[in-house]
C-alpha cells in the first residue's frame, strides 16, 4: 500500500507504485484487446515519418487539434468589455456552460453570460419564446445595463431572426423599450472566434451609432481629437489594456478603449463577487463616433468592425498584435502623428531598457528555429518579435488564418534574412505541425496550453504564449504589449531557453560540464 | 437549544430565503423556479422538489448539454476509439481533453482520448449536408490512425436539424472497414441538459456496440468472480483506485465503462457476473438493458468515504460467495490502519463544517458519507440534471432540514451560499471564483480540483487532504483589508 496520511500522495505518485502498475499491465494483457508491442513502435514510428506527413497534409475533411474556437466565444468576449453587459447567448443551452468553463480555465476568474436554452421545440417553431423569455428573466435577475445578444449554430441553422426577435421582445415587455440591446448573428461554421468578436463588437458599435435600434437619432459625428483603442479577443486582454492605459496617460492622450475586459476579469478577492466589473461606459461607446481615429491592435479581428468605423468618416489603423521594439515603435509612432503628442522620454527609457535586455541576452536566442501557432495577429506579432530577436521562425501556423493571414506573414519573413527558411501554414491544424516538428525539427515551440501535447510527442520545447492557457497561472495579468510587455515575452521565452539548457545539463559525469552558474 | 428546534428554524430560514430568491424573477418564472427549491423533510421522506425539466432560459444555469452527456462523459473516454465531434468546431474544443478521464496508451497511434477530432463544419456543409464529409473523415482515420478499434460519431446542433443521414453512413463505412463505427444523435438541443445525452449514447452502445458485435469472442475465460465497473470515468484515477479494492477482494474486473476503457471491455461486459454500477444518473440505461436481455444483475454502490466504501463492499460481496464475502473483510481490515490515521489527522481540523453542493451525477449525494466521516455536515445540495429517482436516494443520504436545490442558477446558489455562510462549496469551475472572491473556500467536485483519485480508501485520504487544504488555507484570514 503506498498511501500515507502523514504524506498523502495523488495521481502524481500514487499509480506509479507496483500494485497499479501490475494492475494496469493486467487490465491491458488480459482485457484490452491491446495492439502488440512491435506494432504499437512501427506505427508510431511511422506516424514521425515524411510519408505520413504527406498523407497528413493530404486530408481534405478531417479536422484533428485545431487551434481555433468557435464564433460566439468571441462574441461574449467582446460583450464582455462593456460597462455592465450581460452576454446572452441565443440557442442551446450547453454553449454558454462552454464558453464560460474556457475563460474561467484561462482567467482563473467567473464569466458570466446566459442562454436562451432552445431544445427541441424551439428548433421545430423557433426559439422566439426563448428569447422573449430569457431577456425578461436576464433583466430581471442581473440586472445589466445593456444585453448583447449573439447566437450558437442551432439558432442559426433554423434561421432565427435576431432583429425582428429583439424588436419583438421590447414589445412584449421583456426590456424597456429604451434598453440597449445590440446584437450579432454569429454562426459556428463561419470562420472562428475572432470573427465573432468582430462580429460582435460591430453590432455594439452600430447600435450605438446607427440610433440604437430605431429607438434614437442616428447620432452625427462632430470630429474631436480623441483616440478610439479596440485590443482585439487577447488572452492578455487583463495586462495588455492596462499597460496600454498607462502608455496612452504617459503621453496625455485622451481615449476611449472600445471593449475593455480588464477589470471583469480580474476582480479582488475581498468578499464581495462583482459579477461586473469596469468595461467601456456606454455613453463613451456612443461618443466614441466623434473621434478622430480608431486604433486596432489585432487587425483580423476587426475586419468588419474597422469598415463600419471607417465608413463614419474616421481613420482606422490596424496593426497585427504588435510584440516587440519595432512593432510598439509603430504603434506609439501612429498614437503621436494622430494626436500630435510627442512620445515622452519616460516611453523612449522604457525602450531602451528593452533594446537593452535583448543586448543582454539574444546571444541565446540568436539562430535558434521556433514554431509558432496560434490566432492571426498573434503569429504575426509573435514572429514578428523572434526577426528582432534574431530567432529564425521556421514553421507558422494558424488555423483561422487565410490565404491573406498567409500573404502577409510571407512579406514579413521576406523583410528580414532570418525569416527566410520560414513557412507560413493557414487552416492548419496541430496535427499537422505534429507532423512538420517530426520531419523538420525546430528548437522551440510557441503556442497555446494545447501544444502540450506536441511538446510531449516530439519533445520540443513549449514556450507558452496564446489563449488558451490553462496549464500555467496568472500570465494573462502581464501585458506583452508596449515595451514593457516585450520585455515580458523576451524573460517567457529565455526562462524556457535557460530551463532547457540545464535539464539537459545535468547528467552527472557525462554532461554536467555544461551545468554553468553563469549564463 | 434543542436540536428539534434548531432544525425548525433551519427550515423557517430556508423558507424565507427561497421566497427572498424567488422575488427576483418575473412572476411566471418564479413560480417554475420554486418547484425547484425545497427543504428535506425527513418526516415524509422525500426533497419535495421537481427535476428532470427544462432550464428556464436566460438564467445562467449550470447545466451543460446531450453532447456533452454523450462525448463528454460516456463515450469520450473510450481510449481505443475515435471519437469525432461533428458539427462545428467549438463543441469539440470546449471539451477537448478537460475532463481528465484517465488512462494508459500511445495518444494518437493507439489511443485518442486527449485528442480533437471535428468535421470542422463549414457554411456549405450545413447547406448541402456534411454526409459525404463524414464518409470522407472515416477513410481519412483509417489511413491516419490505423491501430483505431472504431469510431463514435458524436453529433453536434446542425447534424439533426439539416436532416444528416449518419446512421447510413456509419451502416456503409463499418461493413467497408470491419470496424465498429456508432452513430451517437446526441445533438445539443435534445432533452433538457446532460442526461438526455447519457441515455443516447447507453442506446448506441446498445444498438451499434451489443447488436452488431462482429463476432469477437472474448479473449478471456470466464470465472465465477467477474464484474464489471459501470459509470466511472476515471477523473483523476478514480476507477483505477476502486478497481484495486474489487481485485483485493477476490473478483476480476473484465470491464471498465467508461474511464481508461476499450471497445473490448464494452464488448465483453454481458460476460460479467454482476454490473456494479457508481454513475446512476449516466448508465442506469446500460445496465438495465444487460439485466433484461443477459441476465446481468446489477448494484449500485458508492466509493468516497471508508463508511460507504465498507457498505458497499459488503454490499457487492453479498452477490457472491464467502470468498468474496471474507475478501471484502480483509480488504476493509487491511486499509483500517490508512482510514483511521486519516481521520486522526484531518478529522480534527474540519469537524463540525458545513459544505453545500451542488454537482452532477451521483455526487450530490455519494460525497455526503466522505464529508460526515470527516465530522463535517452538508446542509445544502442539488443536482444539475438529476431525476427524481436521484432525489429519491438522496433522501438515504441528508438530514432533516437540508436545503435542496435543482439546476440551480447563478443568482439563487450566490444568494443561498450568502445566507447559509458553509464553511466549503462544493461545484464547478463555473462556479469556483465566484465562490472564492466571496472569501468562501471552494473545491471543484467534478474534476476534483486537478486532483484525485477521490474513490477508494486511496482516494479518500487525498479527498480528506484537498477538503482540509481549501478550507484552512491562511488566505481566507486576508480577504478583508485590516484597516
Amino acid at each position: 500500500m503506498s498511501q500515507n496520511a502523514e504524506k498523502v500522495i495523488d495521481h502524481f505518485e500514487l499509480f506509479r507504485g507496483p500494485e497499479y502498475t501490475e494492475m494496469l499491465a493486467n487490465k491491458k494483457c488480459m482485457f484490452e484487446d491491446p495492439v502488440l508491442p512491435e506494432e504499437l513502435t512501427r506505427v508510431t514510428e511511422w506516424t514521425k515519418s515524411m510519408e505520413y506527413r504527406e498523407k497528413n497534409f493530404a486530408r481534405e475533411a478531417l479536422t484533428i487539434n485545431p487551434a481555433k474556437a468557435c464564433q460566439p466565444l468571441g462574441a461574449v468576449f467582446a460583450a464582455l468589455g462593456f460597462e455592465a453587459t450581460l452576454p446572452f447567448v441565443h440557442g442551446s443551452q450547453g454553449c454558454v456552460a462552454y464558453y464560460r468553463s474556457h475563460f474561467s480555465r484561462h482567467f482563473k476568474e467567473p464569466t458570466s453570460a446566459v442562454s436562451s436554452s432552445m431544445t427541441e421545440d424551439a428548433a421545430v417553431f423557433g426559439g422566439l419564446n426563448n428569447l422573449i423569455d430569457g431577456m425578461a428573466n436576464a433583466f430581471s435577475l442581473y440586472k445589466p445595463k445593456m444585453i448583447a445578444v449573439s447566437t450558437t449554430c442551432m439558432a442559426e441553422v433554423i434561421g432565427d431572426d435576431l432583429n425582428a426577435y429583439i424588436k419583438n421582445a421590447k414589445e412584449k415587455g421583456s426590456v424597456p423599450q429604451d434598453f440597449d440591446v445590440p446584437f450579432a448573428h454569429t454562426p459556428a461554421f463561419v470562420g472562428s472566434h475572432v470573427t465573432g468578436y468582430d462580429n460582435a463588437l460591430k453590432g455594439i458599435i452600430e447600435h450605438f451609432w446607427n440610433g440604437k435600434a430605431a429607438t434614437t437619432p442616428r447620432l452625427e459625428r462632430k470630429a474631436n481629437s480623441k483616440l478610439n483603442f479596440i485590443g482585439g479577443f487577447d488572452g492578455y486582454t487583463v495586462g495588455n489594456m492596462r499597460e496600454i492605459k498607462r502608455l496612452f496617460d504617459l503621453m496625455g492622450v485622451e481615449y476611449t478603449i472600445l471593449g475593455d475586459n480588464s477589470d471583469v476579469w480580474d476582480t479582488p478577492s475581498d468578499g464581495e463577487f462583482r459579477m461586473y466589473d469596469g468595461g467601456t461606459r456606454l455613453e463613451d461607446a456612443a461618443n466614441a463616433i466623434h473621434a478622430q481615429a480608431t486604433i486596432s491592435m489585432q487587425e483580423f479581428c476587426t475586419v468588419k468592425t474597422l469598415d463600419l468605423i471607417e465608413a463614419s468618416g474616421q481613420e482606422v489603423i490596424a496593426f497585427n498584435h504588435p510584440i516587440g521594439v519595432e512593432g510598439t515603435d509603430r504603434f506609439l509612432m501612429e498614437v503621436s502623428r494622430l494626436t500630435g503628442k510627442p512620445i515622452p522620454d519616460a516611453i523612449a527609457k522604457e525602450r531602451g531598457r528593452l533594446v537593452d535586455a535583448i543586448a543582454d541576452s539574444n546571444a541565446h536566442i540568436h539562430g535558434k528555429k521556433f514554431a509558432l501557432y496560434g490566432d492571426p495577429d498573434l503569429t504575426l506579432g509573435l514572429a514578428a518579435f523572434l526577426l528582432e530577436l534574431g530567432a529564425e521562425p521556421t514553421h507558422i501556423l494558424s488555423t483561422n488564418g487565410d490565404k491573406d493571414w498567409e500573404q502577409k506573414v510571407q512579406a514579413l519573413l521576406a523583410s528580414s534574412p532570418f525569416g527566410k527558411n520560414c513557412h507560413a501554414y493557414s487552416g492548419k491544424d496541430l496535427w499537422h505541425m505534429r507532423s512538420l516538428l517530426f520531419t523538420e525539427p525546430v528548437d522551440f515551440l510557441i503556442g497555446n496550453t494545447y501544444g502540450k501535447f506536441l511538446e510531449r510527442d516530439t519533445k520540443t520545447p513549449l514556450i507558452r504564449v496564446g489563449f488558451p492557457i490553462f496549464d500555467r497561472h496568472h500570465h494573462h495579468r502581464y501585458p506583452v504589449w508596449g515595451y514593457q510587455g516585450g520585455l515580458n515575452v523576451l524573460v517567457t521565452i529565455l526562462d524556457k531557453i535557460f530551463d532547457h539548457m540545464d535539464a539537459t545539463t545535468n547528467d552527472v559525469s557525462k554532461n554536467d560540464y555544461s551545468f554553468d552558474i553563469i549564463r | 437549544m434543542s436540536d428539534i428546534v434548531a432544525v425548525e428554524e433551519i427550515k423557517e430560514r430556508n423558507k424565507q430565503l427561497i421566497g427572498e430568491v424567488l422575488e427576483a424573477y418575473p412572476e411566471k418564472f418564479g413560480k417554475r423556479r420554486a418547484k425547484h427549491l425545497g427543504t428535506f423533510e425527513e418526516s415524509k421522506g422525500e426533497c419535495g422538489i421537481k427535476s428532470n425539466i427544462k432550464s428556464i432560459p436566460g438564467v445562467m444555469t449550470i447545466r451543460g448539454c446531450a453532447y456533452a452527456g454523450s462525448k463528454g462523459v460516456v463515450w469520450g473516454p473510450i481510449k481505443d476509439m475515435v471519437h469525432i465531434s461533428h458539427g462545428p468546431v467549438g463543441c469539440g474544443q470546449y471539451s477537448w481533453a478537460a475532463r481528465r478521464n484517465y488512462y494508459v496508451g500511445t495518444t494518437g497511434v493507439d489511443s485518442f482520448v486527449t485528442m480533437q477530432f471535428t468535421s470542422d463544419f463549414q457554411e456549405k456543409d450545413i447547406v448541402f449536408g456534411g454526409d459525404k464529409k463524414l464518409s470522407k473523415i472515416i477513410d481519412e482515420i483509417e489511413e491516419l490512425f490505423p491501430l483505431n478499434k472504431g469510431v463514435s460519431i458524436q453529433s453536434e446542433c446542425p447534424i439533426g436539424l439539416i436532416g444528416d443521414d449518419i446512421e447510413a453512413v456509419s451502416k456503409a463505412k463499418s461493413k467497408e472497414y470491419g470496424k465498429t463505427i456508432v452513430p451517437v444523435r446526441c445533438e445539443g438541443f435534445r432533452g433538457v441538459s446532460q442526461s438526455l445525452g447519457h441515455h443516447i449514447a447507453n442506446d448506441a452502445i446498445r444498438d451499434w456496440v451489443f447488436d452488431k458485435k462482429h463476432d469477437r469472442p472474448a479473449r478471456f475465460e470466464s470465472t465465477p468472480y467477474d464484474v464489471a465497473i459501470i459509470g466511472d470515468y476515471n477523473i483523476g484515477g478514480d476507477a483505477w483506485s476502486s478497481r484495486i479494492l474489487l481485485e483485493e477482494m477476490g473478483l476480476r474486473v473484465i470491464a471498465q465503462w467508461s474511464g481508461d476503457g476499450t471497445l473490448a471491455e464494452l464488448e465483453a461486459t454481458p460476460k460479467a457476473k454482476l454490473n456494479i454500477l457508481h454513475c446512476y444518473r449516466s448508465m442506469n440505461y446500460i445496465s438495465r438493458h444487460m439485466e433484461e436481455k443477459y441476465g446481468t444483475p446489477w448494484v449500485e454502490y458508492n466509493f468516497f468515504g471508508p463508511s460507504k466504501i465498507a457498505g458497499s463492499l459488503r454490499e457487492i460481496a453479498s452477490h457472491f460467495d464467502d470468498t468474496i464475502k471474507e475478501g471484502a473483510e480483509r480488504v476493509i481490515a487491511r486499509y483500517q490502519a490508512l482510514t483511521d490515521a486519516t481521520i486522526a489527522k484531518y478529522r480534527p481540523r474540519l469537524e463540525g463544517k458545513k459544505v453545500m453542493l451542488f454537482v452532477g451525477g451521483l455526487r450530490p449525494r455519494h460525497v455526503i458519507g466522505a464529508y460526515e466521516d470527516l465530522g463535517m455536515e452538508v446542509v445544502g445540495t442539488g443536482y444539475e440534471f438529476g431525476h427524481n429517482d436521484d432525489y429519491q436516494r438522496t433522501t438515504h443520504y441528508i438530514k432533516d432540514g437540508t436545503l435542496i436545490y435543482d439546476d440551480v442558477t447563478s443568482y439563487e446558489f450566490e444568494k443561498f451560499v450568502e445566507k447559509v455562510q458553509p464553511d466549503l462549496v462544493g461545484s464547478g469551475i463555473k462556479e469556483k471564483y465566484i465562490f472564492q472572491k466571496m472569501g468562501v473556500p471552494f473545491r471543484q467536485m467534478h474534476s476534483w480540483d486537478y486532483s484525485g483519485p477521490y474513490h477508494g480508501y486511496d482516494g479518500f485520504a487525498i479527498f480528506a487532504r484537498d477538503m482540509d487544504m481549501a478550507i484552512n488555507a491562511p488566505v481566507w484570514r486576508m480577504t478583508k483589508t485590516p484597516w
